[in-house]
């Protein structure tokens, strides 16, 4: 200890310059107007790095051999990302706010489009880099606008879809209130009637959103500010907490994410299950899978038809740090294109983003819940679309989540939805 | 320079073979050096060496540790980045003074129009208390098993008997598997389906409610930790000669005599050292609940609170994780100064308890 005493002064002083001059830079976190790099570089041809998350079906790495082919002097490097959604979201904003011109065109997740773009991060998708969106579905549009501009170019979608057992349901119900008559029928069987995905996580906010938006309510306004009191919003929540407390829904769903509901199912342990597509496969082809031919799809039940599905799915984006937009537009028009998007399709099973696609012979064959999942995604609302989006999921979960284990009255989870995501835009 | 201390006794402590003081008296340590007259211009000229000696490190500890920790605290000092109404875009919100902290401790949310008001449950800023709360109910009782079992571990695996090597590799497993990896396993068992309801024939919902979430919390990580307090409380139990031990029984103490009077008295520093890691490690836990329960039901604690919030909003992230650091601190500094768990210097316990 007695060096460190002696060494007291030299070392503060040695510290203190060597913190200032040897390790400082970085850490700025000015949220830059969009005029400045928005409008730079704007025809600038050269190799770009395109980024995405882990590509598990091999989808990404032959398109962009493909591309590089074609375009010898304006080569993609494709930089692969972890396959954690929260790590890529995490990786781009750290790129981003390093300014980081190898961050050329990105894959952002529907939900995080919006902060994206506020923070002045994308490149708006208007004049010379404009976009043909007019045959994608609209929702997926919707889903990449901020402020009426387009910032994000759907890329995939995906839908909720409901899965059903053939054998003990002739027709699948269209609405709430006629699944819920339904269960009676899950009671004889001695089986669970409806899950979703409850447990405290992202998927809960799914899956709120749709009872929300099926009933005829909303969460956001257009203005962004909350819109939770009106009876339709209400109505929405209450479906699916007093389904919960009827045991229409079974108990242990509050611990269901998207795998454990799969797994009840495909045990034929429920009779409805609100999932995503990739269940079909799975439940069709899983060994252990008990209803390999007994179940059926449908559009999720809404209020009087078809419910209001969240939407799932990425977007592709072209950074305003770029160096070569003009290369990064071609780019993203190439990774949107019918013949890319198709090839998402058969190689990836990814639902594509244009219309005529889900009428495409060849690929129903090999898809078959396409035109269900057609219905979904038309009927779609996104997710909340708005910069604070980490905050206003949370909100939606914390309160849901007490809300459908009974912790308190819908009213009061409402209430202080409205008031949380309200706190957390001003 | 509280924070500088704090990253040095840190540091130090970790590098320490496993809290051991050493058996003899250090020879040649900076005490004796110092003090003989003769001496006095080699000790100089060592000082000036030193200083070169040590100026590398002192250089990594300003980058790695006083920079980051001078940096956050300048953050914390701003408001985050708030929503320009007519263009739509995030824009810097200027100074805060101690507004993050304020708003933390007193839960106190930004209302709209200006000013505050109380946090909306459902926001972060509402979950402070509880996750203070809950920090801390798992690391007093988490820790108080972990060195129970631990020393009983560590007393098992200090006695001679065919295969120890054996038992001491397999003890150690849990402890080397990473904890995301732990977490995950104990999220299958804990699923609804899962091993732990159809072992004992139950049907709980293990992540459901707040009890049984923060039950398996706790086991998981009893389950992962106890491994790592029962050796360095082995490392402390081999250091007591044995022969003590026989000069006890000589004199015919029992073996609970012997346990109380010479096995606990002379094991003292290592475990304090031990729990004292422990307590450090446990009030910054993060990916056990964080993978198991996805913080719900009374699981979220400082460190899953402080995560979340970095994704909302820097400057209150930094904020918030300023307080966790001198929560962390005054913990630290009780149980070195109060408790004497002595991970700076190692002076003699050993030998001042057996000269008395």
């Amino acid at each position: 200890m007695r060096y460190g005493k002696r060494l007291g002064p030299l070392a503060a002083a040695g510290v203190l310059t060597l913190a200032l001059a040897s390790c400082s830079g970085g850490g700025s976190t000015n949220a830059g107007g969009a005029s400045g790099p928005a409008s730079e570089n704007l025809d600038g041809h050269g190799p770009i790095t395109y980024v995405q998350g882990k590509d598990n079906s091999n989808v990404v790495r032959p398109l962009v051999k493909k591309w590089n082919a074609a375009h010898p002097d304006e080569k993609v490097t494709f930089k692969e990302q972890t396959d954690q959604a929260d790590q890529q979201h995490d990786d781009l904003v750290q790129n981003f706010q390093a300014k980081n011109s190898e961050y050329d065109v990105v894959d952002v997740d529907v939900i995080w489009t919006a902060e994206f773009a506020a923070k002045g991060w994308l490149q708006p998708l208007k004049d010379s880099m404009a976009i043909d969106t007019s045959a994608m579905l609209e929702p997926t549009v919707k889903s990449g606008t901020y402020n009426g501009t387009l910032y994000a170019a759907p890329q995939t979608s995906d839908g909720g879809i409901l899965y059903y057992r053939k054998d003990l349901v002739k027709t699948p119900p269209k609405t709430w209130d006629e699944m819920m008559g339904m269960c009676s029928i899950a009671k004889k069987n001695d089986m669970g009637c409806y899950a979703g995905q409850f447990a405290k996580y992202e998927g809960l906010t799914v899956n709120t959103a749709e009872a929300i938006n099926s009933a005829g309510g909303s969460i956001l306004g257009d203005d962004g500010k909350p819109t939770l009191d009106t009876p339709e919003a209400k109505a929405g929540l209450e479906n699916l907490v007093k389904a919960y407390q009827d045991g229409n829904i079974p108990k242990q769903a509050i611990t269901y994410q998207e795998e454990q509901g799969r797994q009840a199912f495909e045990a034929g342990n429920l009779l409805f299950l609100r999932n995503w597509p990739y269940v079909y496969n799975l439940a069709k082809t899983d060994a252990s899978s008990k209803v390999k031919d007994k179940f059926g799809l449908a559009p999720l039940p809404g209020k009087d038809g078809p419910g209001a599905s969240s939407l799932g799915g990425h977007n592709i984006a072209v950074s305003v740090y770029s160096k070569n937009k003009a290369t990064a537009h071609d780019f993203v028009e190439f990774m949107t294109s019918a013949e890319t998007e198709k090839f998402y399709a058969t190689q990836g099973s990814l639902a594509p983003v244009l219309t005529d696609l889900y009428d495409d012979q060849e690929l129903v064959k090999q898809l078959p819940y396409l035109p269900v999942l057609k219905t979904s995604i038309a009927n779609a609302v996104p997710r909340p679309v708005t910069p604070f989006y980490p905050a206003v999921t949370k909100a939606i979960q914390e309160n849901a989540y007490a809300a459908i284990k009974g912790d308190k009255t819908v009213d009061q989870a409402l209430q202080d939805m409205a008031d949380a995501i309200s706190s957390a835009g001003a | 320079m509280a924070t500088e201390a704090a990253g040095r006794t840190r540091s130090r402590g970790r590098k320490q073979p496993p809290g051991a003081p050493p058996p003899q008296r250090p020879a040649g340590s900076g005490r004796e050096t110092a003090a003989p007259e003769p001496s006095d211009r080699r000790a100089k000229s060592q000082g000036k060496w030193a200083t070169w000696l040590i100026l590398p490190s002192l250089i990594l500890l300003a980058c790695v540790i006083v920079y980051p920790v001078i940096s956050a605290i300048a953050l914390s000092l701003q408001k985050d980045q708030g929503l320009d109404p007519a263009t739509g875009m995030f824009v810097a919100g200027g100074f805060a003074g101690l507004g993050n902290y304020i708003g933390w401790l007193m839960q106190q949310c930004p209302a709209i129009g200006g000013g505050t008001v109380s946090c909306a449950p459902g926001t972060l800023g509402a979950q402070f208390w509880s996750a203070t709360y809950n920090t801390f109910f798992f690391t007093v009782i988490t820790v108080a098993i972990e060195t129970v079992m631990g020393f009983w571990m560590a007393m098992i695996m200090a006695r001679t008997f065919r295969g120890r090597g054996l038992v001491r590799a397999a003890v150690l497993v849990p402890w080397a598997i990473p904890t995301a990896v732990t977490a995950k396993l104990w999220f299958f068992i804990f699923a609804y389906e899962g091993i732990a309801n159809s072992l004992f024939n139950a049907n709980i919902l293990w992540t459901g409610s707040e009890g049984p979430a923060r039950t398996a919390v706790i086991i998981a990580d009893v389950w992962k930790t106890t491994p790592f307090m029962a050796l360095l409380i082995l490392a402390g139990l081999q250091l007591i000669p044995n022969d003590v031990y026989e000069a006890a029984k000589m004199d015919g103490a029992t073996a609970w005599q012997r346990f109380t009077q010479i096995t606990l008295p002379l094991v003292k520093p290592a475990l304090m050292v031990a729990i004292l890691f422990r307590v450090l490690d446990a009030l910054r836990m993060f990916d056990l609940p964080y993978i198991l329960t996805g913080g719900a039901n009374g699981t979220t604690t400082l460190s899953i609170l402080v995560v979340d919030q970095i994704r909302q909003g820097f400057n209150a992230a930094a904020a918030l994780s300023t307080i966790t650091f001198i929560i962390i601190f005054i913990v630290a500094f009780i149980f070195v100064r109060f408790l004497g768990a002595n991970v700076v210097q190692n002076t003699n316990i050993v030998d001042t308890k057996e000269k008395s």
